[in-house]
């Protein structure tokens, strides 16, 4: 333990603890931008600097560790001029149309201009000679360079968290900025679209791509049919926005609020997780039995899950002769887009043209998704148009919605009903825990062995995890698997995901089938997530969404009978012609910059 | 352009293939080429696993390390302040005039780029100027004509 003084405050730390961190314990705040709890120290803004007593300089606290006896004024006369000055010199570079900007009253520079910057600016505005670009070319986020303050949140989150470094630090002195390989446009580099960077920016310099207005406009036209539907993540997080704690589960007041803003029909995207798993499972055990039974060498083993549209991405620019590897099931949103815009609106009798469908997302890769050229299976744009978890929250402060007041109520149906194992899809291993309770069952006929149904092996936040599940007692039509181990990895953060595809790839790997989600946490921690987002909060969302899975009545999701019904009615059988025109995809091989 | 072909393998096999191979390997590229292609960038980026955008990033940082097409050879005229009082403008008039290129630009026949440099340590001989890897110093409009003369041929 190491003892410093803090503003006259004694405080006692662990070695290594920064003057920032040990501050906090104090209950005393310093000022950050560059700093982030998921990110390594950048010490690249200097607003958190301090005074050491004996030290020439002021020192920054997000970098400076502490030592036995340091005396620290953390609100000085030079610290507070300083930080003055630190913060007009960002906004003499940042172009500061604050009332214009997506990120106004959610920005963490103008938080500090207002307490450190008004009435007149000490420097010049440099930018309004400086050309700016503003990259708008990816569906998914806006890259405006205008706004960038240069503290390199996005470019550390996209190579530590990521390991795509889509961005990076480039030029030196007034013309540094963050630029992708030779300034090309975002849509046109490795970007996976994740919004990680988006969810880290500080400032509007990142920012998604918002369609809050499009949805508007449909849901005034009276011609359409705007269908929506809430994928498992927003259900524990859109709280956040709207004033509750982390972790609280606000299902039933999300189907209220989205029926007062005027959709149609309020749906679930759980009820296609579920969907996906009977595809996807049905899947993995069929290519189990053709590669391992009938020796068919067309198929290829481990099978990836598909369900991030970011993981998808970032497979097709890194590793594309893994792409076979890939499930060919296509994510529970756009399942649920090319169901909408044929078995839903067959059974209200719609015509497709006029079903508008929205997607509520935890996730900014999912608005580039809904563009692939692929996604138009039912004749039309399967997603029409997909909002963030943030931007619902923005539809519903604008809609004067007093959410707090909301009553609960539950979706609508068809395609509303679901099971736990469809909600679980927002966790990081929730596609791995619904596939097994599925699976399992499929070749024994009795549930996974494990107690309450919930496979503990496969939870958690640990980066990469590995389970073994034996199978025994199956099926006849099962039995070349009895006694067999099935091996199972998930990974979360495209960091830890490339770890593991890099040793399936260097055939170091013995596994079955794995899954992968993007972000660090799965879809819970997703791009689109409410600011902040940090390893504490995604716990606590992670504990909400296996509370939520706890609570349903049903928790497997071949116990879905809405599933079972749009087999009976409409897809036949898993994996049928009918399934595979719909429900299943293909993938493109990228270039690796 | 150029054919990166094994260039890059070859430089990865002398220098390695470390982070911190990067810059001998820019370097060398750029020492025989002149500049970095987004091709060859891009094969660095793979032979080092890195991204391609931290190469260009780095590229991008080094004024001698270009990212651009250069000719072959390249005239940086230094723009510190005793050579612009000592005329440098007036040297970049005659090569703009002679060349028929402004700075930044590169002649047709790719023999030429004009660029200006930040100050490039001859300060007691200004104006002076580099061409390639060699300075000429003392210059006049008059005597840089014949300096780039030599280079014609």
């Amino acid at each position: 333990m190491v003892t410093l003084k803090i503003n006259e405050h004694e405080a006692k730390v662990a070695e290594g603890t920064t003057v920032l961190a040990a501050a906090k314990t104090l209950g005393i705040n310093i000022p950050t931008l560059c700093n982030h709890p998921d990110l390594c120290v950048a010490g690249n803004c200097r607003v958190c600097v301090v005074e050491q007593k004996g030290a020439r300089t002021l020192v920054a606290s997000c970098a400076t560790p502490v030592s036995e006896g340091m005396e620290i004024q953390t609100n000085s006369l030079k610290v507070r001029n300083a930080r003055k000055h630190i913060v007009e010199l960002l906004l003499s570079e940042h172009r500061a149309d604050c009332t214009k900007c997506y990120k106004n009253q959610n920005c963490e520079l103008q938080t500090l201009a207002n307490e450190y910057s008004f009435g007149e600016h000490i420097f010049l505005d440099l930018t309004e000679d400086h050309n700016y670009a503003i990259d708008r070319s990816s569906p998914a986020f806006i890259k405006d360079d205008s706004k960038c303050i240069r503290c390199q949140r996005c470019v550390r989150t996209c190579a530590q968290l990521q390991h795509v470094s889509a961005i990076a630090v480039s030029h030196k002195g007034s013309e540094m900025k963050i630029s992708s390989f030779h300034d090309r446009p975002m849509s046109h580099v490795v970007c996976t679209n994740c919004g990680q960077c988006v969810n880290r920016c500080p400032t509007g310099a990142l920012t998604e791509k918002t369609y809050i207005d499009q949805v508007w406009d449909a849901i005034y036209d009276t011609d359409k049919h705007v269908v929506v539907q809430t994928a498992p993540a927003v259900r524990v997080a859109l709280g956040e926005d709207l004033g509750y704690d982390p972790g609280e589960r606000v299902t039933g007041k999300l189907v209220t609020a989205l029926r007062q803003l005027g959709f149609n029909s309020v749906l679930d995207t759980d009820f296609t997780a579920d969907l996906t798993i009977i595809e996807e499972g049905t899947e993995l055990l069929t290519r189990l039995k053709k590669v391992l039974v009938e020796g068919d060498k067309t198929l290829a083993l481990p099978m990836f899950t598909s369900c991030s549209p970011g993981w998808i991405k970032f497979i097709e620019h890194k590793y594309p002769h893994m792409l076979p590897n890939l499930s060919t099931c296509k994510s529970p949103q756009q399942m649920f887009g090319a169901l909408a815009k044929t078995y839903y609106a067959d059974k209200r009798k719609l015509d497709p043209a006029n079903v508008v469908s929205v997607s509520i997302m935890p996730c900014t890769a999912k608005k580039y998704e809904a563009d692939r050229p692929e996604m138009r299976s039912s004749g039309y744009k399967d997603i029409d148009y997909v909002l963030t978890t943030r931007e619902l929250a923005v539809m519903i402060k604008q809609a004067g919605i007093d959410f707090r007041t909301l009553e609960e109520s539950h979706y609508d149906s068809v395609m509303g009903v679901s099971t736990g194992a469809g909600v679980i899809f927002g966790a990081t291993g929730g596609v791995m825990e619904a596939a097994l309770r599925t699976a399992y069952e499929i070749v024994t006929g009795r549930p996974v062995p494990f107690k309450n149904l919930n496979i503990m092996p496969v939870r958690g936040m640990e980066g990469v995890r590995e389970a073994t599940i034996k199978i025994e007692g199956t099926r006849e039509e099962w039995n070349f698997l009895e006694g067999a181990e099935l091996k199972v990895a998930i990974a979360h953060g495209l960091v830890n995901a490339n770890k593991i595809a890099k040793a399936v790839s260097q055939g170091k790997a013995q596994y079955h089938f794995i899954e992968i989600m993007a972000c660090p946490g799965g879809c819970l921690g997703g791009g689109g997530q409410p600011i902040p987002t940090s390893a504490e909060i995604r716990q606590k969302r992670m504990e909400a969404i296996y509370a939520e899975d706890m609570h349903m009545d049903l928790r497997k999701s071949h116990d879905n009978p809405e599933v079972t019904a749009i087999y009976q009615e409409f897809l036949e059988e898993p994996n049928s012609h009918k399934a595979h025109e719909l429900l299943h995809t293909h993938y493109t091989e990228r270039e690796s910059y | 352009m150029y054919q990166t072909g094994n260039l890059v393998k070859d430089l990865a096999e002398k220098h390695g293939r470390r982070r911190e191979s990067l810059m001998p390997i820019l370097q060398d590229i750029v020492k025989k080429h002149n500049y970095l292609t987004d091709d060859v960038m891009v094969a660095v980026a793979t032979e080092l696993d890195i991204s391609a955008a931290e190469v260009y990033g780095t590229a991008s940082f080094y004024t001698f390390l270009d990212t651009e097409e250069r000719g072959k050879n390249v005239i940086r005229v230094c723009k510190t302040i005793t050579c612009s009082m000592k005329g440098k403008n007036d040297i970049i008039a005659t090569i703009e005039d002679m060349l028929k290129i402004r700075v930044g630009e590169t002649t047709p026949d790719k023999m030429f780029t004009l660029l200006e440099t930040n100050c490039i340590g001859w300060c007691h001989k200004a104006p002076a100027i580099l061409i390639n890897d060699m300075p000429y110093t003392d210059l006049t409009p008059e005597t840089v004509i014949d300096v780039i003369k030599g280079y014609m041929r």
